[in-house]
Protein backbone atom coordinates (compact mmCIF):
# COMPACT_ATOMS: atom_id res chain seq x y z
CA UNK A 1 0.00 0.00 0.00
CA UNK A 2 1.61 3.60 -1.02
CA UNK A 3 -1.24 5.81 -0.28
CA UNK A 4 -2.66 6.34 3.03
CA UNK A 5 -6.05 7.62 1.58
CA UNK A 6 -9.17 6.36 3.12
CA UNK A 7 -10.67 5.89 -0.35
CA UNK A 8 -8.03 2.88 -1.50
CA UNK A 9 -11.05 1.31 0.80
CA UNK A 10 -13.43 -0.55 -0.96
CA UNK A 11 -15.70 -0.84 1.54
CA UNK A 12 -18.41 -3.30 2.78
CA UNK A 13 -19.09 -6.43 0.08
CA UNK A 14 -21.58 -8.56 1.00
CA UNK A 15 -23.06 -11.32 -1.46
CA UNK A 16 -20.47 -9.85 -4.22
CA UNK A 17 -22.27 -6.36 -3.80
CA UNK A 18 -19.89 -3.47 -2.54
CA UNK A 19 -21.36 -0.86 -0.54
CA UNK A 20 -18.36 1.26 -1.04
CA UNK A 21 -18.68 1.89 3.00
CA UNK A 22 -18.38 0.44 5.96
CA UNK A 23 -21.19 2.13 7.75
CA UNK A 24 -24.90 0.79 7.08
CA UNK A 25 -27.77 3.28 8.47
CA UNK A 26 -30.11 2.04 11.00
CA UNK A 27 -33.52 4.50 10.81
CA UNK A 28 -35.02 3.23 14.10
CA UNK A 29 -35.83 6.95 16.04
CA UNK A 30 -35.71 8.66 13.40
CA UNK A 31 -37.69 12.15 14.10
CA UNK A 32 -38.55 13.25 10.72
CA UNK A 33 -37.51 12.51 6.90
CA UNK A 34 -35.83 15.99 6.79
CA UNK A 35 -33.54 14.54 9.46
CA UNK A 36 -33.31 11.33 7.58
CA UNK A 37 -32.02 13.19 4.32
CA UNK A 38 -29.43 14.91 6.14
CA UNK A 39 -27.56 11.88 7.73
CA UNK A 40 -28.25 9.62 4.60
CA UNK A 41 -26.15 12.18 3.14
CA UNK A 42 -23.58 12.88 6.33
CA UNK A 43 -23.05 9.35 6.54
CA UNK A 44 -22.61 8.73 3.26
CA UNK A 45 -24.53 5.02 3.59
CA UNK A 46 -25.55 3.77 0.22
CA UNK A 47 -28.11 0.90 2.43
CA UNK A 48 -30.38 1.53 5.33
CA UNK A 49 -32.78 -0.57 7.49
CA UNK A 50 -35.78 -0.50 7.55
CA UNK A 51 -38.90 -1.77 9.52
CA UNK A 52 -41.83 -3.43 8.40
CA UNK A 53 -45.33 -2.45 9.86
CA UNK A 54 -49.16 -1.82 8.62
CA UNK A 55 -49.95 0.59 6.32
CA UNK A 56 -50.60 4.20 8.46
CA UNK A 57 -53.69 5.97 5.82
CA UNK A 58 -52.39 9.51 7.48
CA UNK A 59 -48.89 9.07 6.75
CA UNK A 60 -47.14 12.01 4.67
CA UNK A 61 -44.75 11.49 2.45
CA UNK A 62 -42.71 8.45 2.63
CA UNK A 63 -39.00 7.26 3.99
CA UNK A 64 -38.95 5.34 0.81
CA UNK A 65 -39.07 8.35 -1.44
CA UNK A 66 -36.36 9.75 1.25
CA UNK A 67 -33.99 6.57 0.23
CA UNK A 68 -34.74 6.34 -3.15
CA UNK A 69 -33.85 10.08 -4.15
CA UNK A 70 -30.49 9.37 -2.25
CA UNK A 71 -29.62 6.27 -4.19
CA UNK A 72 -29.83 4.61 -1.15
CA UNK A 73 -30.76 1.05 -0.90
CA UNK A 74 -33.78 -0.53 1.25
CA UNK A 75 -32.26 -2.96 3.92
CA UNK A 76 -35.29 -4.38 5.05
CA UNK A 77 -34.99 -5.89 8.37
CA UNK A 78 -37.63 -8.25 11.04
CA UNK A 79 -37.73 -5.84 14.02
CA UNK A 80 -40.34 -6.77 16.46
CA UNK A 81 -40.30 -10.44 15.74
CA UNK A 82 -40.38 -13.15 18.33
CA UNK A 83 -40.33 -16.22 16.24
CA UNK A 84 -38.84 -17.76 13.52
CA UNK A 85 -42.22 -17.88 11.90
CA UNK A 86 -43.18 -14.21 12.33
CA UNK A 87 -39.65 -13.54 11.01
CA UNK A 88 -39.99 -15.54 7.90
CA UNK A 89 -43.16 -13.91 7.03
CA UNK A 90 -41.49 -10.59 7.09
CA UNK A 91 -39.11 -10.97 5.18
CA UNK A 92 -41.80 -12.22 2.42
CA UNK A 93 -43.74 -9.59 2.43
CA UNK A 94 -40.43 -7.35 2.42
CA UNK A 95 -39.35 -9.37 -0.43
CA UNK A 96 -42.38 -8.20 -1.96
CA UNK A 97 -42.52 -5.05 -1.08
CA UNK A 98 -39.28 -3.88 -2.04
CA UNK A 99 -37.74 -6.41 -4.39
CA UNK A 100 -35.19 -7.54 -2.74
CA UNK A 101 -33.51 -11.06 -1.64
CA UNK A 102 -31.14 -8.68 0.98
CA UNK A 103 -32.97 -9.43 4.63
CA UNK A 104 -31.62 -8.33 7.77
CA UNK A 105 -33.06 -10.85 10.13
CA UNK A 106 -34.07 -10.12 13.98
CA UNK A 107 -35.57 -12.62 16.06
CA UNK A 108 -35.75 -11.00 20.00
CA UNK A 109 -35.93 -13.29 22.77
CA UNK A 110 -37.57 -10.55 25.06
CA UNK A 111 -38.67 -7.02 25.46
CA UNK A 112 -36.20 -6.55 28.32
CA UNK A 113 -32.90 -7.15 26.59
CA UNK A 114 -34.08 -7.04 23.09
CA UNK A 115 -31.46 -9.76 23.07
CA UNK A 116 -31.26 -12.75 20.01
CA UNK A 117 -33.64 -15.40 20.96
CA UNK A 118 -30.36 -17.83 19.07
CA UNK A 119 -32.88 -20.60 18.46
CA UNK A 120 -35.62 -19.33 16.90
CA UNK A 121 -32.67 -16.80 15.13
CA UNK A 122 -30.74 -19.95 13.39
CA UNK A 123 -33.92 -21.53 12.65
CA UNK A 124 -35.42 -18.53 10.69
CA UNK A 125 -32.01 -18.06 8.53
CA UNK A 126 -32.27 -21.88 7.92
CA UNK A 127 -36.07 -21.41 6.41
CA UNK A 128 -34.54 -18.23 4.69
CA UNK A 129 -31.41 -19.51 3.21
CA UNK A 130 -33.46 -22.06 1.77
CA UNK A 131 -35.90 -19.86 0.51
CA UNK A 132 -33.28 -17.76 -1.81
CA UNK A 133 -32.70 -14.75 0.55
CA UNK A 134 -29.55 -12.76 1.39
CA UNK A 135 -29.65 -13.05 5.26
CA UNK A 136 -27.53 -10.89 7.85
CA UNK A 137 -28.46 -11.96 11.02
CA UNK A 138 -28.57 -9.79 14.07
CA UNK A 139 -26.95 -12.34 16.71
CA UNK A 140 -25.43 -12.22 20.22
CA UNK A 141 -21.60 -11.97 19.82
CA UNK A 142 -20.77 -16.16 20.14
CA UNK A 143 -18.06 -16.69 17.81
CA UNK A 144 -20.01 -20.73 17.81
CA UNK A 145 -23.46 -19.41 16.96
CA UNK A 146 -21.95 -16.90 14.25
CA UNK A 147 -20.09 -20.25 12.24
CA UNK A 148 -23.58 -21.86 13.09
CA UNK A 149 -24.94 -18.72 10.87
CA UNK A 150 -22.61 -19.12 8.17
CA UNK A 151 -22.74 -22.30 7.62
CA UNK A 152 -26.63 -21.95 7.22
CA UNK A 153 -25.57 -19.75 4.64
CA UNK A 154 -26.12 -16.39 5.84
CA UNK A 155 -24.00 -13.54 3.75
CA UNK A 156 -23.05 -11.85 6.75
CA UNK A 157 -23.31 -12.21 10.70
CA UNK A 158 -24.09 -8.67 12.88
CA UNK A 159 -23.05 -9.39 16.18
CA UNK A 160 -24.34 -6.96 18.70
CA UNK A 161 -21.75 -4.68 20.88
CA UNK A 162 -24.20 -4.38 23.62
CA UNK A 163 -28.09 -4.22 24.03
CA UNK A 164 -29.95 -2.17 20.79
CA UNK A 165 -30.38 1.09 22.09
CA UNK A 166 -28.31 1.37 25.00
CA UNK A 167 -24.97 3.14 23.77
CA UNK A 168 -23.11 1.13 25.91
CA UNK A 169 -20.33 0.34 23.08
CA UNK A 170 -18.67 -3.04 22.60
CA UNK A 171 -18.95 -4.52 26.12
CA UNK A 172 -16.81 -8.01 25.21
CA UNK A 173 -14.38 -6.60 22.86
CA UNK A 174 -12.84 -9.84 22.83
CA UNK A 175 -15.70 -11.99 22.06
CA UNK A 176 -16.23 -9.34 19.35
CA UNK A 177 -12.27 -10.45 17.92
CA UNK A 178 -12.80 -13.88 18.24
CA UNK A 179 -16.45 -13.95 15.70
CA UNK A 180 -14.06 -11.42 13.24
CA UNK A 181 -12.04 -14.42 13.27
CA UNK A 182 -14.56 -17.32 13.69
CA UNK A 183 -16.46 -16.67 10.31
CA UNK A 184 -15.27 -15.82 6.91
CA UNK A 185 -18.29 -13.97 5.78
CA UNK A 186 -18.04 -9.55 6.29
CA UNK A 187 -18.62 -9.63 10.49
CA UNK A 188 -20.83 -6.00 11.28
CA UNK A 189 -21.15 -4.97 14.30
CA UNK A 190 -24.86 -3.62 15.70
CA UNK A 191 -26.64 -2.47 18.06
CA UNK A 192 -24.66 -0.46 20.93
CA UNK A 193 -23.03 1.48 19.18
CA UNK A 194 -23.33 4.81 21.57
CA UNK A 195 -20.59 7.44 19.73
CA UNK A 196 -17.95 7.58 17.30
CA UNK A 197 -14.97 5.84 18.98
CA UNK A 198 -17.49 2.32 19.38
CA UNK A 199 -17.09 2.27 15.78
CA UNK A 200 -13.82 3.12 14.92
CA UNK A 201 -13.08 0.35 17.81
CA UNK A 202 -15.47 -2.14 16.11
CA UNK A 203 -13.56 -2.00 12.58
CA UNK A 204 -10.30 -1.94 14.82
CA UNK A 205 -11.11 -5.10 16.38
CA UNK A 206 -11.97 -6.99 13.24
CA UNK A 207 -15.49 -5.96 12.05
CA UNK A 208 -16.10 -5.39 8.52
CA UNK A 209 -18.54 -2.74 8.84
CA UNK A 210 -20.97 -1.60 11.57
CA UNK A 211 -24.56 -0.66 11.74
CA UNK A 212 -25.94 2.56 13.73
CA UNK A 213 -28.89 3.82 14.14
CA UNK A 214 -30.03 5.53 17.65
CA UNK A 215 -26.10 6.79 18.54
CA UNK A 216 -26.85 9.01 15.26
CA UNK A 217 -30.71 9.14 15.23
CA UNK A 218 -31.51 9.66 19.05
CA UNK A 219 -28.13 12.14 19.45
CA UNK A 220 -28.42 16.36 19.89
CA UNK A 221 -26.88 16.78 16.23
CA UNK A 222 -27.78 13.31 14.33
CA UNK A 223 -26.14 14.94 10.90
CA UNK A 224 -22.78 15.89 12.84
CA UNK A 225 -22.92 12.60 14.44
CA UNK A 226 -23.43 10.79 10.93
CA UNK A 227 -20.71 12.41 9.92
CA UNK A 228 -18.48 11.68 12.75
CA UNK A 229 -19.36 7.79 12.29
CA UNK A 230 -18.42 8.24 8.72
CA UNK A 231 -15.21 9.57 9.79
CA UNK A 232 -14.58 7.14 12.89
CA UNK A 233 -15.35 3.45 10.21
CA UNK A 234 -12.82 4.95 7.86
CA UNK A 235 -10.10 6.07 10.82
CA UNK A 236 -10.96 2.46 12.30
CA UNK A 237 -9.77 0.59 9.19
CA UNK A 238 -7.14 3.13 8.29
CA UNK A 239 -5.71 2.32 11.95
CA UNK A 240 -6.19 -1.68 11.35
CA UNK A 241 -5.18 -1.39 8.20
CA UNK A 242 -1.86 0.16 8.88
CA UNK A 243 -0.70 -2.12 11.96
CA UNK A 244 -0.62 -1.44 15.59
CA UNK A 245 2.05 -0.96 17.79
CA UNK A 246 2.38 -3.46 20.49
CA UNK A 247 0.58 -2.56 23.81
CA UNK A 248 3.77 -2.44 26.44
CA UNK A 249 4.31 -2.56 29.94
CA UNK A 250 6.59 -0.17 30.29
CA UNK A 251 7.33 3.00 28.10
CA UNK A 252 9.58 2.98 25.12
CA UNK A 253 11.36 5.86 24.60
CA UNK A 254 11.36 7.59 21.34
CA UNK A 255 14.03 9.70 21.29
CA UNK A 256 17.89 7.83 20.78
CA UNK A 257 19.91 7.82 24.06
CA UNK A 258 22.84 8.27 21.95
CA UNK A 259 24.16 11.72 21.49
CA UNK A 260 22.47 12.96 25.02
CA UNK A 261 24.56 16.22 25.86
CA UNK A 262 26.24 16.17 29.24
CA UNK A 263 25.44 18.28 31.76
CA UNK A 264 26.75 16.96 34.73
CA UNK A 265 29.90 19.17 36.37
CA UNK B 1 -73.39 -6.59 -4.85
CA UNK B 2 -73.46 -8.03 -1.12
CA UNK B 3 -71.12 -6.93 1.85
CA UNK B 4 -68.55 -9.47 3.27
CA UNK B 5 -66.69 -8.64 6.05
CA UNK B 6 -63.08 -9.12 6.52
CA UNK B 7 -60.21 -8.29 8.65
CA UNK B 8 -57.79 -5.42 7.30
CA UNK B 9 -55.11 -4.31 9.46
CA UNK B 10 -56.71 -5.66 12.46
CA UNK B 11 -60.01 -4.05 11.93
CA UNK B 12 -62.82 -5.74 10.74
CA UNK B 13 -64.51 -3.80 7.86
CA UNK B 14 -67.56 -4.51 5.61
CA UNK B 15 -66.73 -4.85 1.67
CA UNK B 16 -68.58 -5.64 -1.35
CA UNK B 17 -68.16 -9.32 -1.60
CA UNK B 18 -65.79 -10.08 -4.73
CA UNK B 19 -63.08 -6.89 -4.03
CA UNK B 20 -60.25 -7.19 -5.01
CA UNK B 21 -56.97 -6.89 -3.46
CA UNK B 22 -55.95 -4.36 -5.22
CA UNK B 23 -59.16 -2.40 -4.37
CA UNK B 24 -58.32 -3.33 -0.53
CA UNK B 25 -54.69 -1.39 -1.21
CA UNK B 26 -56.29 1.74 -2.64
CA UNK B 27 -58.50 1.56 -0.09
CA UNK B 28 -56.36 1.44 2.79
CA UNK B 29 -53.31 3.43 1.45
CA UNK B 30 -55.48 6.54 -0.01
CA UNK B 31 -52.85 9.37 0.97
CA UNK B 32 -50.09 7.56 -2.03
CA UNK B 33 -51.13 9.04 -4.87
CA UNK B 34 -51.90 5.57 -6.54
CA UNK B 35 -48.36 4.30 -6.31
CA UNK B 36 -48.24 1.10 -4.70
CA UNK B 37 -44.49 0.88 -4.27
CA UNK B 38 -42.92 -0.15 -0.98
CA UNK B 39 -46.68 -2.28 -0.31
CA UNK B 40 -46.60 -5.39 0.39
CA UNK B 41 -49.93 -7.66 1.03
CA UNK B 42 -50.84 -10.85 3.15
CA UNK B 43 -54.16 -12.86 3.07
CA UNK B 44 -54.62 -15.39 5.81
CA UNK B 45 -50.97 -15.01 6.31
CA UNK B 46 -49.95 -15.80 2.49
CA UNK B 47 -48.10 -13.06 0.68
CA UNK B 48 -50.28 -11.90 -2.87
CA UNK B 49 -47.43 -11.03 -5.46
CA UNK B 50 -48.11 -7.67 -6.87
CA UNK B 51 -48.87 -8.36 -9.89
CA UNK B 52 -51.97 -10.59 -8.59
CA UNK B 53 -53.35 -8.07 -6.77
CA UNK B 54 -56.04 -7.09 -9.10
CA UNK B 55 -57.46 -11.22 -9.53
CA UNK B 56 -57.46 -11.94 -6.27
CA UNK B 57 -60.63 -11.64 -4.90
CA UNK B 58 -62.38 -11.29 -1.02
CA UNK B 59 -65.13 -13.60 -0.26
CA UNK B 60 -65.42 -12.92 3.90
CA UNK B 61 -64.06 -13.91 6.28
CA UNK B 62 -59.87 -13.32 5.20
CA UNK B 63 -57.24 -11.44 7.16
CA UNK B 64 -55.38 -9.04 5.27
CA UNK B 65 -52.51 -7.63 6.42
CA UNK B 66 -51.11 -4.54 4.36
CA UNK B 67 -47.51 -3.42 5.01
CA UNK B 68 -44.72 -0.90 4.26
CA UNK B 69 -41.44 0.17 5.37
CA UNK B 70 -40.97 2.67 8.23
CA UNK B 71 -38.47 3.61 10.01
CA UNK B 72 -37.33 1.49 12.85
CA UNK B 73 -35.03 -1.16 13.88
CA UNK B 74 -31.38 -1.21 13.83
Amino acid sequence: MTTAAASDDQGLVIAGKSLGTRLILGTGGVQSLEVLDSIVDASGATIATVAIRRVDPSARGSLLDVLHDRGVSVLPNTAGCFTAAEAVMTAQLAREAFATDWVKLEVIGDEDTLLPDPVELLDAAEQLCDAGFVVLPYTTDDPVLARRLEQTGCAAVMPLGAPIGSGLGIRNPHNIELVAEAVSVPVILDAGIGTASDAALAIELGCDGVLVASAITRSRHPERMAAAMRRAVESGYLARSSGRIPRRWHAQASSPAEGMPSFTA
Amino acid sequence: MTDVVVTVNGEKRPVPSGTTVADMVAITAPSRGGSDRGIAVAVNREVIPRGTWGSVRLTGGETVEIVTAVAGGC
